[in-house]
């Protein structure tokens, strides 16, 4: 690892004047799980090491009328164990304690998968379903990015030079609303996704009808994908229609744009968009119904 | 050339100050400046969890955190592990059952088994090794290890 400076500042106004580009490629650290790594296999090189665990803002996990405050440094297992989200947000269950290792859970946040921003980042799918939003901050102020349009590519997300992610925020859930993420890998547990997906839906007051649904796949494109044509699908359509659950799932396969790697092909990759674009839907109708 | 930097942690109970350089990890600290070398490097990327070590109660991988950021944080590694009367009861599950060959990743794999037993004291075998799953072992084949904790938690709960 080259040596570099390190700052822990204590607020955003401090962080984003470190930010500068006179300090050279600032490295910003929340649990390090993937940017550590980097700096000691990966070839990257920081001229400073910009901690962001001493800003409260950035360590926030709170919960009002306006949502769920993610701060970008909560680590996943803060994430899971917190009992607002374990009530009213379990989607977010799903994919944070299925990251990595307890110890990688421990360390690795939310705001920091998405910044490494890998198509198969496994937390994007469940927060794009559910309407998040990336608050980010930098010399102009602060802005505000639906979820689904702060991934650009692979490893490239929608920040500006200058700018860092300072939250995920995700609104309060709607009434007989439900959401669910699932994964495909090969093992049981410790693996990157082969595809991923998430849906949610919100059922009308005698929850036998969809009244609109959002569906997001992952793994399979060179960013997380928000599935329009899916959710339009369901949309106004019985929770028992068969035809409509195909008509989503035949969406997923046709949104997806996979490449063959070694995890796996794209025709498998094209198929299992499908297979868990069904089983996310599934399991979202399942927790509304439970709402 | 960046300076060295003042940190004040706990380390096992007791505050400790060290200078280190922030490019240098945890790991690095506890194993070449403060002679606590019970913690073991393996793949030193976060895959084998032989540096386990607990911050703030939660075990974590010492090789992915940088020893700056131990300021104010309280860690425990495995020399914490045993206490004035002896050894904890993992420790001596652990010798029982024979569950460990070239011991290289026993430290680590009693930290996080501490770990889970602190918060879940009665955990089923399938969480333990789900648990564990951030641990590795090339040599035991994991039954024994698995066994040694269940065993643990059935003495710490008498």
């Amino acid at each position: 690892m080259n040596a570099f400076d390190y700052a822990a500042p204590r607020s955003v106004d401090e962080a984003i004047s470190l930010l500068d580009a006179e300090n050279g490629d600032v490295g910003i650290l929340a649990g390090g799980t993937d940017l550590i790594a980097q700096l000691k296999e990966g070839g990257r090189k920081i001229d400073l090491l910009l901690d962001l665990k001493r800003i409260p803002e950035a360590t926030a996990l709170t919960f009002d009328e306006a949502g769920l405050h993610i701060g970008a440094a909560t680590s996943c297992a803060q994430i899971y164990t917190f009992d607002v989200v374990q009530s009213l947000y379990p989607a977010l269950v799903d994919c944070t304690s299925l990251i990595g290792s307890i110890q990688i859970q421990n360390r690795g946040s939310m705001g920091g998968n998405f910044c490494n921003a890998s198509p198969a980042a496994d937390t994007p799918p469940s927060v794009i379903v559910q309407g998040g939003a990336c608050r980010i901050v930098g010399p102009n102020g602060a802005r505000e990015v639906v979820a689904e349009d702060f991934f650009v590519g692979p490893g490239q997300s929608a920040l500006q030079p200058g700018e860092l992610l300072i939250a995920i925020r995700i609104p309060p859930p709607v009434a007989n609303s439900g959401a669910f993420f699932l994964r495909f890998i090969p093992r049981n547990e410790m693996d990157i996704a082969v595809a991923n997906a998430a849906a949610s839906v919100v059922l009308d007051a005698d929850k036998t009808t969809i009244l609109s649904a959002r569906i997001a796949i992952g793994a399979v494109a060179p960013t997380p994908l928000l599935v329009a044509d899916a959710g339009a699908a369901l949309a106004g359509k019985a929770v028992d229609d068969e035809d409509a659950l195909e008509a989503a799932c035949a969406a997923s396969r046709a949104a997806a744009n996979p490449i063959s790697d070694m995890r796996g092909t794209i025709e498998q990759r094209v198929h299992l968009s499908g297979v868990l674009t069904g089983r996310a839907i599934r399991g979202a109708i399942q927790r509304a119904k439970e709402s | 050339m960046p300076g060295k930097v003042h940190v004040t942690t706990t380390i096992n109970g007791e505050s400790v100050e060290f200078l280190c350089e922030p490019r240098q990890t945890i790991l690095e600290v506890l194993r070449d400046q403060l002679d606590l070398t019970g913690t073991k490097e393996g793949c030193s990327n976060g895959n084998c969890g032989a540096c386990s070590i607990l911050v703030n109660g939660g075990v974590i991988d010492a090789c992915l955190m940088m020893a700056v950021e131990a300021e104010g944080e309280e860690l425990t590694t495995i020399e914490g592990v045993a206490s004035a009367e002896g050894l904890h009861p993992l420790q001596q599950k652990f010798l029982e059952h024979a569950a460990l060959q070239c011991g290289i990743c026993t430290p680590g794999f009693i930290v996080a088994a501490k770990a889970l037993l602190d918060n879940e004291p009665t955990p089923s075998e399938e969480r333990i090794r789900l648990y564990l799953a951030g641990n590795l072992c090339r040599c035991t084949g994991y039954d024994k290890i698995v066994r040694a904790v269940q065993d643990a938690a059935s003495a710490m709960a008498e």
